[in-house]
């Protein structure tokens, strides 16, 4: 009877695998990115650095239904890019998982850059010339000194980024719209049964759900993030 | 074990004369301008000379490629490394240079042997056990350099260096922050280390004692500029460079062999290329081992016939080839003396001089005790 009533309804799987699946791929697009643009930013001056700064920034300070509906006008299937990539390759992405995941990856970006910058303006440059002065060139500087020494950082931002991912409403529904299946992740379930009369017990459930898989990410994190700086300052048994 | 005297250098012409070092650099440093040009032999140590701030470890970064001149060229044998007016500059990790600075800048999350590796030659890999084994970490291989001392994480960083087989080594003050012991424990490891690799070495330094020990060639840098520049024992002989080589603590050096080992007393009898011999506190090196000897110019008196009751125990027959006042202590003059080839120096009183009738061209009887040769180094 307890196990009956605390497990997981079909409708609710759905929507925390689906969740786990949207934001996950959000982090894996802007892994790359994020970590070369945080690199960018530590390490080097040029032109127009405050202003890409800036630009960063953005969507965590612009109402998320407003990066929502930036995403539908560009991405869109009259949009520049979204025009773009249906007649090229038949791509079309809002109304799809695939939509959401941008939305999510996008709001978490400059969560992501600001970890890993940090984690980046930390790793000393003496390091790293010493290793230029060993031979190594900057690609290999880069993989073997700077991004190991900023694991800690790493792993925070990309934690941070998956929670944000994770929690992204606003410019998901505005983007993606709310179809169940396909898009509709915890947040957005939520919302619907919020919005449904008579369904607060199971808005209840999917909010202790959504503070369970918080907690649970954070914790990991931290204990990743422990675990990278034991390595790094490991003393001999 | 005894710091005072170590292996002489061989012979300066074996090296190959293509890693010579060659430039001429101009660069703005605050307050002067650095304007230096200078050459670095293909073999031996050449310390890079002067106080804190006067352009020595600026130069060294120019030279390494670290920071790109205002103007000037760096050559290493016949391949130009930078060249403002050809606008060629070599990035740093493609210059074959060996460097190791103040700080040992060991890779915190490689094992020793991962830092000692990470630049490691193809022919660097079959002087790594030799090369651990010089300089003693074999035994510190599988740590993790935050738990090495200061002067183990700099015989790593040394190591480290030397396994990339490059063309320069440049030391930047590698003994900076070590406390006496560690000092003296490193100076060691490096004097053998420069005795046994065949590459020319830079050594920026402040301390000359520290440059007595250690360096063949010598470079005087003052407000980033040449000061004086040749042979270090050549330059230890001037008389005007005193206050800039020591001071108070100026010395010569004399090359000796050694001859036998007195157990009973702990002494080694070593003799000078004119067969006159000295007694200096026991050294671990067998009978005909070359050493070169520091002689602080104030552990030498001078006599006029060899003295009878003394507790001197070496008096070396002597010529007085200079006489001038002190620039550091006006109650004294600087001496030098030939003994047989050589040239040793010696700080006496001006009214022992006077009294003594010191002209040039007199011989004299150079006292030196034997345990002024423990004294320092």
């Amino acid at each position: 009877m307890l196990f009956e009533a605390i497990a997981l309804s079909d409708a609710e799987w759905q929507a925390i695998t689906l969740s786990l699946k949207i934001a996950g791929s959000a982090v894996g697009w802007i892994l790359v990115p994020g970590v070369a643009v945080a690199w960018l930013l530590a390490r080097h001056d040029f032109r127009g650095k405050s202003l890409l700064d800036g630009l960063l920034h953005l969507p965590l300070v612009l109402p998320p239904v407003v990066v929502g509906y930036l995403l539908l006008l560009s991405l869109g299937r009259h949009g520049w890019l979204g025009q773009w990539l249906y007649q090229g390759f038949g791509l079309s992405l809002p109304f799809t998982w695939q939509g959401a995941a941008i939305a999510g990856g996008v709001m978490a970006f400059p969560l992501l850059v600001r970890a890993v910058r940090l984690s980046l303006e930390a790793v000393d440059p003496k390091l790293e010339a010493a290793a230029g002065t060993l031979g190594a060139n900057r690609w290999r500087v880069l993989f073997t000194i700077t991004l190991p020494l900023a694991i800690p950082g790493l792993l925070t931002g990309t934690v941070l980024a998956f929670a944000r991912a994770l929690s992204e409403f606003g410019a998901t529904i505005t983007f993606a719209s709310n179809i169940p299946g396909e898009t509709r992740t915890l947040p957005l379930a939520l919302y619907t049964l919020i919005q449904t009369p008579g369904k607060e017990a199971a808005a209840a459930r999917l909010c202790v759900l959504s503070i369970v898989i918080a907690m649970f990410s954070l914790m990991a994190s931290e204990w990743l993030a422990r675990r990278a700086r034991q390595r790094l300052q490991e003393r001999d048994r | 074990m005894s710091g005072n005297a170590h292996h002489s250098t061989p012979g300066e012409t074996h090296a190959p004369a293509g890693n010579a070092l060659e430039c001429r650099l101009r660069k703005r440093l605050g307050t002067f301008d650095l304007d230096i040009a200078l050459t670095v032999p293909a073999s031996g140590v050449t310390a890079l000379f002067g106080e804190s701030g006067s352009g020595k470890t600026s130069l060294l970064r120019l030279i390494a490629g670290l920071d790109r001149p205002a103007g000037g060229y760096v050559r290493l044998g016949e391949r130009t490394l930078s060249d403002t007016q050809q606008k060629i500059h070599v990035p740093i990790h493609r210059r074959q240079l060996g460097i190791v600075f103040q700080e040992a800048r060991l890779f915190p999350h490689y094992r020793v042997r991962g830092n000692l590796t990470y630049g490691m030659s193809r022919s660097g890999r079959a002087r790594f056990d030799d090369l651990v084994a010089l300089l003693g970490i074999g035994h510190l291989l599988e740590r993790l350099p935050g738990t090495l001392s200061g002067g183990e994480a700099r015989r790593v960083a040394i190591g480290r260096a030397l396994l990339t087989q490059p063309r320069l080594l440049l030391l930047d003050e590698p003994l900076t922050g070590l406390d006496g012991e560690r000092k003296r424990e490193l100076l060691h490891y490096l004097v053998r280390l420069t005795r046994e690799i065949d590459l020319p070495v830079l050594y920026v330094s402040h301390d000359t004692a520290e440059i007595a020990t250690i360096a063949d060639h010598l470079a005087l840098i003052e407000q980033g500029r040449l000061a004086a520049h040749g042979q270090l024992d050549e330059l230890m002989m001037r008389l005007d460079l005193t206050e800039r080589l020591g001071g108070f603590d100026a010395a010569t050096r004399l090359n000796a062999r050694v001859v036998d080992h007195d157990q009973a007393y702990s002494l080694t009898r070593v003799v000078l290329d004119d067969d006159q011999t000295l007694r200096i506190p026991a050294l671990d090196q067998p009978p005909g081992t070359p050493i070169r000897l520091r002689v602080g110019v104030r552990d030498v008196a001078l006599a006029l016939a060899m003295p009878g009751d003394t507790s001197y125990r070496n008096g070396l027959m002597a010529v007085i080839d200079a006489i001038e006042p002190s620039t550091h202590e006006p109650s004294a003059n600087e001496v030098r003396l030939i003994v047989g080839r050589q040239r040793l120096r010696a700080r006496l009183t001006r009214q022992a001089c006077d009294e003594m009738q010191l002209v040039i061209g007199k011989p004299v009887v150079a006292l030196i005790r034997s345990v002024a040769f423990g004294s320092r180094f």
